[in-house]
C-alpha cells in the first residue's frame, strides 16, 4: 500500500477527502468540511503510519498480525484469547518518543487555540476508519469515541485504546471470516477539541421520511450530541425548505435526558434535563436557519446529500457558536433512486390527460 | 371511515335546525336549491368562498347561473375524465355544494376520449383563444352598458312611428330585463370556458411537485406558478398613480387621514387646472380599473370602487403621506420575478435526471401559459362585468320605484329575477293600460319580511361541512379552490369534536410568522374600520382589498386553498396568511391577540 501522506499526525486543515487511506473517513471528512471553510473544532489526525510506527516498535518480526492470520472464523476461542492478548498489549505499550512527543506538541497546540473558545482544554479522541463503505466501517470496534479526555498521558492512553479496538473480537472474527489480509490494516485517530454545547444533534440535507431533497430536516437536544446519536433522547425536529428558507414542520419533543460533561473533570455524565428545559425549543429561528444555511453549503461542496453532526457551543456568540462534527454522505435514499417521478411527453398537455384519467379502465 | 369503522359524519343537512324568527326564508330560492332527504347521505361543504353571507333573493342567481356554466363545461363540453359539475343547495341563506365525481372506469375511458381531443383544442390554442375570449368578453361588457331601461314616459318617443318601429317601450321593459340576464349567462359560460383546464395545469403540476418534492409546501409550488403581471393589481396601481400625481400637480394637501370622497372631488374643482387636471385623470383611471367589486362579485351591495369611491379613497391618503415621505410604492416586480425565476431554478437542478426536469419545463410551461386567464378573468367577469350588471339591475329596480312598487331601487335585490319579470309586467300593464301597478302591496311587505331575514340568518354560524366525512377526497379542483382535502376535513370534524381551545388550523398560504391584534370582519362593506397594523380575519379575503393588504400585518380566512387569491395576494404583499380554516370569524372575537403562522398554517389566540 502505496501512503500518500506519511506525516505521523496531521492537522485538519492539511488534509482532505483523499486522504482518507492514511487518516480515515472521519478524519478526512473533518479536513474536507475545514476546507470547505465549514467552522469545525481544530484537531488533527494520528495517522495510519502513526500506526504502523507504533506496531513495529512493539512487534519488529510481525508475530501479531502473523498469529491472527492464523486463526480462522470458527475458532472463537482462539479469536478471544489472541484479541485479548494483542489489546493487552497495545493499551500497555509505551509510544515511541517522536509520536509521544507530536501528540503532545499538537494537544498543547490545542490549548492555545481552544483558548480562542474559552473553554478548558478537553478532546474526544475518535476512531477513523479507513474502509470505503459504510457497512465495512460498521463492523465492531471502528466506531469507539472516547469524550472530554483531559492531559496529555490520557490522550495517548485513549489513541492505544482507540487501535487497540481494532483486535476486538468481533473485529478479528470479521476479518477472519472474509479472510482479509492484516498487512496494511490500520485506522486513523481524531484528537479534536470539544464543544461544550448548550445544543447539538443531527441534520440531513435530505429528509429521511420521504426522501424529499428540497428540505432539510434538523433533530436537536440539549447538550452534547451523544444523547441523540445514541438514541437517549427524543429531538425536537425541523423541517425547512432549503431553497425558500421557510420552516416547514417543527415538533418540540419532551427531552429528559442530557450528556454533559462531568464537571468533576474528564469524561461525561448522563442527566436528567431540568424540568423548564424539557418542553422548551433548543433552536431560536436564526440558529435554525445558520444550521440550515451551513448544511446547504456542505452539500454543495460534497455535490451530494449529507447526514450531518452538529454543535452550538454554550459560551460563544451568535456567527460563531456553530460547529460541524461530522458530515457524511447520505445512503438510504440514494439507494432508493430508481423510476423518475415523470417523464416528458409528446405536448405538455398530455401530463393533464394522464392526470385526470387516473383511475380509467377499459371498457 | 373512523378506526371503529362506522362512517364519520358532520351535521346532517336534515338535521339543520331554522333560525327562529326566519321561518319562511325558503320562499327567497328557487324549488330546486332545497336540501332532499336523500341528500344527508352525500358529502357537503359550505361555499363560503364564495358566498359567506346569507344570500338576497336576486344574488342566488350568483350561484345558479355560474353552476350552470361550470357543469356544462366540465360535464358536456369537455367531458372532464373523473368529474362532472358542482350541485348546490340552499339552507338558512347559504349555499352548500357537492362535486359530482365519476368513479367507474370504463366511464372515465369513454369519457377520457372526449376530453383529449376537444381540451387538446383549447391548449393547443390557448394563447389565440384567450386573445379572442377578451374581445368578446369586452363586447358582451359594451352590449350590457348599451342596454336601456326605458323611462315609460306619458307619450311614446315619435320613432317607433316615423322610423315604424311598431314596438312600445313597455316591450323593452321585458326584453331589456331578459337581455340583461341573458348577458349574464352568457359571462358566466365565458368564465368557465378555459377556468377548468387551467385548473388541470395547475393540477398537475402540484401533483409532480408533491411526489418529487413530498414535504415541499403548497404556497412554494403556488410561486413557481404565479405571474407576476396580473390585471387584479393594476387597480391599486392605479391608487399609487393618483397618488403621485396629486403630488406632481400640487393638490396632494387634500388627501389627509379623514378625507372624503366626496370633499376631495369638490375641493379638486376648485382647485383651478392643478384640480381639474387630476380629476381628468381620475377618471382615466375609473374606466375601467373602478370597475372592482369590493368584494368577488357575488353580492348586489359589494359596490365596485366606481359606485362607492370611499374604498379607493380610504388607501389615497396613505400612499401620498408614503410618497411624501420618499417611499417608493413601486411593487418590486423585477425583484418578484428573479425570486421566483430562482426558485424554479434550484427546484429544477434538484431533480434527479434529465427527463425529469424536461417532464417538470412542460408542466411548468403549461401552467405559466394558463396563468394570465386563470388570474386576469377575474377582472373581466366577477369584477368589471358583474360590477355593471348589478348597476344595471338597479336601474330596473329605479324603474320600479318611479311607479311606486318598491320603496327603493337596492330592494329589486330581495326578489328572485322570475319575481322581478312579474313585477315589471304589472309596471308594463299599467303603462299600457293607463292604470296603477298593484305591485306596492303585493311586494313591499315581503321586501321587508326578507330584509329582516336576512339579518336574522347574518347570526347563523354555518357548519363548514355537512353529511358523512368521505373515506377519501382527492378531487384536486376542491383542493385548488375551497383548500379541501381529507386533513382539512379532518381537523375541522376534530375542532367541532375536541378542538385545542386556542390553536386554529389551516392552510399555510404566506410565510412568515407575526403577532397582532385581530379585527374580524364578516362583510366587505367594513373594510373601513380596519386600522393600521391589525390582523385581518374574514371568511374570504378578495383580492380587490388590495389597499387594504398594504395596511395589515397578516391575513386569516375562513375559506380558501393555495391559489386562492387571498393567498396570491398575501404572498405578493409579503404577509403572513393562513386561509381555509373553516372557522376563523366563529372562533376569534376582534381585538384578541393572535398568532398567525404562515409557515404551518396555525392561528392562535394568545389572549
Amino acid at each position: 500500500m502505496t501512503l500518500t501522506n506519511p506525516n505521523l499526525l496531521s492537522r485538519f486543515a492539511e488534509i482532505g477527502i483523499n486522504d482518507r487511506l492514511t487518516v480515515g473517513g472521519k478524519g478526512a471528512s473533518l479536513g474536507e468540511l475545514v476546507r470547505a471553510g465549514i467552522r469545525v473544532p481544530p484537531g488533527c489526525v494520528v495517522t495510519t503510519a502513526a500506526f504502523e510506527r507504533f506496531l513495529s516498535a512493539i512487534d519488529p518480526a510481525g508475530s501479531i498480525r502473523r498469529e491472527i492470520e492464523q486463526l480462522t472464523a470458527d475458532d472463537l476461542a482462539g479469536c478471544i484469547r489472541v484479541g485479548a492478548e494483542v489489546r493487552a498489549r497495545l493499551e500497555s505499550a509505551t509510544l515511541p518518543e517522536d509520536l509521544q512527543e507530536k501528540i503532545g506538541a499538537h494537544y498543547e497546540e490545542l490549548q492555545v487555540a481552544a483558548s480562542d473558545f474559552g473553554c478548558g482544554e478537553p478532546v474526544a479522541i475518535r476512531s477513523s476508519a479507513t474502509s470505503e463503505d459504510s457497512a465495512d466501517a460498521s463492523f465492531a470496534g471502528l466506531q469507539d469515541t472516547y469524550l472530554w479526555v483531559r492531559g496529555v498521558d490520557s490522550v495517548i492512553e485513549h489513541v492505544r485504546k482507540c487501535w487497540a479496538s481494532l483486535y476486538a473480537v468481533e473485529s478479528v472474527i470479521y476479518r477472519r471470516r472474509l479472510k482479509l489480509p492484516e498487512q496494511g490494516l490500520a485506522m486513523g485517530v481524531v484528537i479534536q477539541r470539544m464543544i461544550d454545547s448548550r445544543c447539538s444533534g443531527v441534520m440531513f440535507t435530505r429528509s429521511p421520511n420521504s426522501g424529499d431533497r428540497s428540505v432539510v430536516v434538523v433533530e436537536a437536544s440539549w447538550g452534547l450530541g451523544s444523547a441523540v446519536v445514541s438514541g437517549e433522547v427524543t429531538p425536537d425536529k425541523y423541517v425547512v425548505g432549503k431553497i425558500t428558507g421557510e420552516i416547514i414542520g417543527r415538533t418540540v419533543s419532551t427531552k429528559l435526558r442530557l450528556h454533559r460533561p462531568n464537571p468533576a473533570g474528564a469524561g461525561v455524565i448522563d442527566e436528567q434535563v431540568p424540568a423548564e428545559q424539557q418542553n422548551a425549543p433548543c433552536l431560536d429561528e436564526d440558529e435554525l436557519h445558520a444550521l440550515v444555511d451551513t448544511a446547504k453549503l456542505v452539500e454543495r461542496h460534497y455535490g451530494c446529500p449529507q447526514d450531518i453532526e452538529w454543535a452550538i457551543a454554550r459560551d460563544l456568540p451568535p456567527g460563531e457558536n456553530i460547529f460541524l462534527l461530522q458530515s457524511r454522505p447520505e445512503t438510504v435514499w440514494a439507494s432508493k433512486d430508481t423510476a423518475p417521478v415523470a417523464a416528458p411527453r409528446g405536448k405538455p398537455f398530455d401530463h393533464v390527460f394522464s392526470l385526470l384519467s387516473r383511475g380509467a379502465g377499459k371498457k | 371511515m373512523g378506526a371503529d369503522g362506522k362512517t364519520r359524519s358532520f351535521t346532517l343537512p336534515s338535521q339543520i335546525a331554522d333560525v327562529p324568527g326566519t321561518e319562511g326564508w325558503e320562499s327567497m330560492y328557487p324549488y330546486y336549491t332545497r336540501f332532499q332527504p336523500e341528500d344527508d347521505q352525500r358529502f357537503w361543504f359550505y361555499n363560503a368562498m364564495h358566498f359567506p353571507e346569507p344570500m338576497p333573493a336576486f344574488d342566488a342567481l350568483t350561484a345558479e347561473v355560474p353552476y350552470e356554466g361550470l357543469g356544462a363545461f366540465t360535464t358536456r363540453i369537455f367531458a372532464f375524465p373523473t368529474t362532472m359539475g358542482i350541485e348546490h343547495r340552499i339552507v338558512n341563506g347559504r349555499i352548500y355544494i357537492t362535486a359530482n365525481p365519476v368513479t367507474d372506469p370504463a366511464e372515465i375511458q369513454r369519457r377520457l376520449a372526449i376530453f383529449q381531443e376537444r381540451a387538446g383544442f383549447y391548449y393547443e390554442n390557448w394563447d389565440r383563444l384567450f386573445r379572442e375570449w377578451k374581445v368578446r368578453l369586452e363586447s358582451l361588457i359594451r352590449e350590457l352598458e348599451s342596454i336601456k331601461v326605458p323611462s315609460l314616459p306619458e307619450f311614446d318617443d315619435s320613432e317607433v312611428v316615423m322610423k315604424a318601429k311598431g314596438l312600445g317601450q313597455n316591450h323593452f321593459v321585458r326584453e331589456n330585463f331578459h337581455r340583461v340576464i341573458e348577458l349574464f349567462s352568457k359571462m358566466w359560460h365565458h368564465h368557465f370556458e378555459m377556468l377548468m383546464l387551467g385548473y388541470g395545469a395547475y393540477m398537475v403540476f402540484f401533483d409532480f411537485c408533491k411526489r418529487a418534492f413530498p414535504e415541499t409546501a403548497d404556497q412554494t409550488v403556488a410561486r413557481m406558478v404565479a405571474g407576476i403581471e396580473v390585471l387584479m393589481f393594476r387597480p391599486d396601481d392605479e391608487l399609487k398613480r393618483l397618488a403621485k400625481l396629486a403630488i406632481e400637480y400640487g393638490v396632494d394637501d387634500l388627501f389627509n387621514s379623514d378625507c372624503e370622497a366626496k370633499k376631495v372631488l369638490d375641493e379638486m374643482r376648485v382647485r383651478g387646472e392643478a384640480g381639474r387636471r387630476w380629476l381628468a385623470e381620475l377618471d382615466k383611471s375609473r374606466e375601467p380599473w373602478f370597475n372592482m367589486s369590493t368584494g368577488d362579485g357575488f353580492y348586489h351591495h359589494h359596490l365596485s370602487w366606481n359606485e362607492d369611491l370611499s374604498v379607493p379613497f380610504a388607501a389615497l391618503p396613505r400612499y401620498v403621506e408614503q410618497l411624501q415621505r420618499g417611499e417608493s410604492l413601486e411593487r418590486p416586480t423585477e425583484r418578484l420575478k428573479e425570486e421566483r425565476e430562482r426558485i424554479i431554478a434550484e427546484y429544477r437542478e434538484l431533480l434527479r435526471s434529465e427527463q425529469e426536469r424536461q417532464a417538470f419545463d412542460q408542466m411548468l410551461g403549461l401552467c405559466h401559459l394558463v396563468f394570465p386567464f386563470v388570474e386576469n378573468h377575474k377582472f373581466y367577469c366577477e369584477h368589471w362585468f358583474t360590477s355593471l350588471f348589478f348597476k344595471k339591475v338597479r336601474e330596473f329596480g329605479a324603474l320600479l320605484v318611479a311607479y311606486g312598487v318598491l320603496a327603493e331601487a337596492s330592494d329589486v335585490f330581495h326578489l328572485q329575477y322570475v319575481e322581478i319579470e312579474s313585477a315589471l309586467a304589472d309596471v308594463s300593464l299599467a303603462w299600457a293600460g293607463g292604470g296603477k301597478p298593484l305591485g306596492a302591496a303585493h311586494w313591499r311587505p315581503i321586501i321587508e319580511e326578507r330584509k329582516r331575514i336576512i339579518e336574522k340568518l347574518k347570526e347563523w354560524s354555518p357548519p363548514p361541512a355537512l353529511g358523512p366525512i368521505p373515506s377519501q377526497i382527492n378531487d384536486p379542483a376542491l383542493q385548488m379552490l375551497w383548500g379541501i382535502t381529507s386533513e382539512t376535513l379532518e381537523s375541522w370534524s376534530s375542532t367541532a369534536e375536541a378542538g385545542h381551545e386556542n390553536e386554529i388550523v389551516g392552510f399555510a398560504a404566506s410565510p412568515g410568522v407575526v403577532e397582532g391584534v385581530a379585527r374580524v370582519l364578516r362583510n366587505v362593506n367594513d373594510i373601513g374600520q380596519i386600522r393600521e397594523g391589525e390582523i385581518l380575519v374574514c371568511p374570504v379575503t378578495a383580492p380587490s382589498w388590495g389597499p387594504v393588504f398594504g395596511k395589515i400585518k397578516a391575513a386569516v380566512s375562513d375559506i380558501g386553498g393555495t391559489m386562492s387569491h387571498a393567498a396570491i395576494v398575501a404572498r405578493e404583499y409579503g404577509l403572513p396568511a393562513v386561509v381555509g380554516t373553516g372557522q376563523a370569524t366563529q372562533r376569534i372575537k376582534t381585538g384578541q391577540r393572535l398568532r398567525v403562522d404562515g409557515n404551518r398554517g396555525i392561528v392562535w389566540i394568545l389572549d
